[in-house]
C-alpha cells in the first residue's frame, strides 16, 4: 500500500504520470466523474483549513466518492486525548483512503504505521504539505510546458514557509533550475536547506530583499504569506507581515510571461488589483490543486480508468 | 611518585570496551541499559592512556549474544570494542555510525509528535554518514 508523505516520494517519472493523469482528468473530467463510486474518503483535520480539505474533498466528489470526516481537533476525540495512532486504526475500519492534517510535524507518519488505507499527508505543522507541492508542480508544468530551466523567485516568508521547502527539494531534481530567494534577513531560507541542498547540489541562487531587484529576470515568482501561527512573539509577526506587497507597478518590471504563484490564503502581500493581471495565477492553481487530488486519489487507490 | 593501579580480574567471556572518553561511561552504562543486566560489571574511571591521557574502560562479563552494541558507533565511534571468549580476545569490534538509533535520545522540536502520542519510540534516522547527522524520523529536526 502506497501512501503520500512528502514530495520526494514520487520519483520525476512517477510525478510525470501523476501529472498526466492530472492533465486528462482536466480535459475529461466526465470520463472519471464515476471512478470512485463506492469509495469514501476521510478528512481528519487536526486544525483549521479551508483550502486544502475542501480540495481534498471536491477531489473525491468529483470522482463519484464520498466523504466524511472532521474539520478541528475540538470536534474529534483528539478532544478526549486519543491518540493518532487509535483514531487512525479506527477510521480505516470507516473509509478507503485518508487526508490527514495536524499541527504536529510527523502526526501523519505515526498514522501510516497504523494505518490499514493509503494515508496523505495534508499538512504537518511547519514540516510537509506534499500535495500543495504537487499542485505547484502541475501548475508551473501546465503554465510554462516545463519544469526545468528556470529562474524562480522565492518571495516572502522563507525560513518558516513549508510549501516554499518542500518546493526546493521538489524542482532541485530538474536540470536548470535556479533560485533567487527574496525574503527579509529576518525570515531567510534555513541554512540546512541552503548548504544541504542548494550547495550540496550545486543548485545556483542569490538572496536580495528587495523584491524590484529579482522581478526582471524571473520566470516565475512564488510569493507566501507571513504566517502568524508560526511566530511566538507577536510584535516580530506585526513587524514582518507586510514587508512585501506585490502591486500592479512592481508587476510592470516583470517579464510578460512571468506568471505568480501563491499556495494562498493570502492577506496583503499581493494587492488585488494583481488579480486581473493574465500572469496572475494564483486562482489557477488552485483549480489545479483539486486536479492533482483527484489523480492522487485515484493512484493511491490504484484505480485504473 | 607513587603510581595507584587498579586490577579488576579479566572476564571469561564478554566485553571490554576500551578507549572511552574520560566520564563517558556512566552514559555508556545507561544507554546500554546495564543496569538491568544480571551479571558482573566493572567500570573503571580516568584510567591511565598514553594515546588519550585518561581513559574509561567498562567490563562486561556476559554472554556476547547479549547486548546489542549498535548504539555505541553514535555515542562514539572511537571506543574499541573487545569480544572476550575463553579469558582471550577473539575479536577487535570496529563501531560503525548505526543506521537507526531508537529510545537513545529525545526530539528537542516542541512541534514533533513525539512530544504528544503516547507509546511513540524516540527513532532517529542517519541521514548524512559524511557529516554523522541524525534526524528525528517523524519531524526531520537534526540532532
Amino acid at each position: 500500500m502506497r501512501h503520500l508523505m512528502s514530495p520526494l516520494d514520487f520519483t520525476t517519472e512517477e510525478l510525470d504520470s501523476l501529472m498526466d493523469l492530472a492533465e486528462d482528468i482536466e480535459k475529461n473530467p466526465k470520463k472519471y466523474a464515476h471512478a470512485c463510486e463506492g469509495k469514501k474518503l476521510a478528512t481528519l483535520f487536526y486544525e483549521p483549513s479551508t483550502r486544502t480539505r475542501l480540495s481534498h474533498e471536491a477531489a473525491m466528489l468529483n470522482l463519484g466518492g464520498s466523504i466524511l470526516g472532521f474539520s478541528s481537533a475540538d470536534s474529534s476525540s483528539a478532544a478526549k486525548g486519543e491518540s493518532v495512532s487509535d483514531t487512525i486504526r479506527t477510521v480505516s475500519c470507516y473509509a478507503d483512503i485518508c487526508a490527514m492534517r495536524h499541527p504536529k510535524e510527523g502526526a501523519p507518519m505515526v498514522a501510516v504505521r497504523h494505518a490499514g488505507i493509503p494515508v496523505i499527508n495534508a499538512g504537518d505543522g511547519g514540516h510537509q504539505h506534499p500535495t500543495q507541492t504537487l499542485t505547484d508542480l502541475l501548475t508551473i508544468r501546465q503554465l510554462k510546458g516545463h519544469l526545468d530551466n528556470m529562474v524562480i523567485g522565492l518571495c516572502g516568508d522563507l525560513k518558516f514557509g513549508r510549501t516554499v521547502h518542500s518546493l526546493i527539494h521538489a524542482l532541485v531534481r530538474y536540470p536548470g533550475i535556479s533560485f533567487i530567494l527574496i525574503s527579509p534577513e529576518e525570515l531567510r531560507l534555513p541554512g540546512y536547506i541552503r548548504s544541504d541542498v542548494l550547495d550540496q547540489l550545486g543548485i545556483p541562487y542569490k538572496e536580495v530583499v528587495r523584491l524590484e531587484d529579482a522581478l526582471p529576470s524571473l520566470d516565475l515568482l512564488y510569493m507566501t504569506r507571513v504566517q502568524k501561527e508560526r511566530f511566538f512573539n507577536e510584535e516580530d509577526y506585526v513587524r514582518m507581515k507586510d514587508f512585501y506587497i506585490l502591486d500592479a507597478r512592481k508587476m510592470e518590471l516583470a517579464p510578460k510571461d512571468m506568471y505568480v504563484l501563491h499556495p494562498l490564503p493570502r492577506v496583503n502581500e499581493i494587492a488585488v488589483e494583481v488579480d486581473d493581471d493574465p500572469r496572475a495565477a494564483y486562482f489557477r492553481q488552485v483549480q489545479y490543486g483539486v486536479y492533482i487530488r483527484m489523480a492522487l486519489i485515484l493512484t493511491l487507490l490504484e484505480i485504473k480508468v | 611518585m607513587v603510581r595507584s593501579t587498579l586490577n579488576v580480574s579479566s572476564i571469561s567471556e564478554g566485553f571490554v570496551l576500551d578507549h572511552i572518553q574520560a566520564g563517558k561511561s556512566m552514559e555508556i552504562y545507561r544507554q546500554l541499559n546495564l543496569d538491568e543486566l544480571d551479571c558482573c560489571v566493572a567500570i573503571i574511571k580516568n584510567a591511565e592512556s598514553g594515546k588519550m591521557g585518561k581513559k574509561d574502560i567498562i567490563k562486561i562479563e556476559c554472554p556476547i549474544d547479549r547486548i546489542d552494541l549498535n548504539v555505541l558507533g553514535f555515542i562514539d565511534h572511537n571506543i574499541t570494542v573487545n569480544i572476550i571468549k575463553d579469558e582471550k580476545i577473539v575479536e577487535k569490534m570496529s563501531l560503525q555510525l548505526p543506521k537507526e538509533i531508537k529510545n537513545v535520545v529525545t526530539c528537542k522540536n516542541p512541534r514533533c509528535i513525539t512530544s504528544i502520542e503516547q507509546g511513540l519510540d524516540q527513532v532517529f534516522v542517519l541521514t548524512d554518514p559524511a557529516k554523522e547527522v541524525y534526524r528525528c524520523k517523524y519531524c526531520e529536526e537534526k540532532y
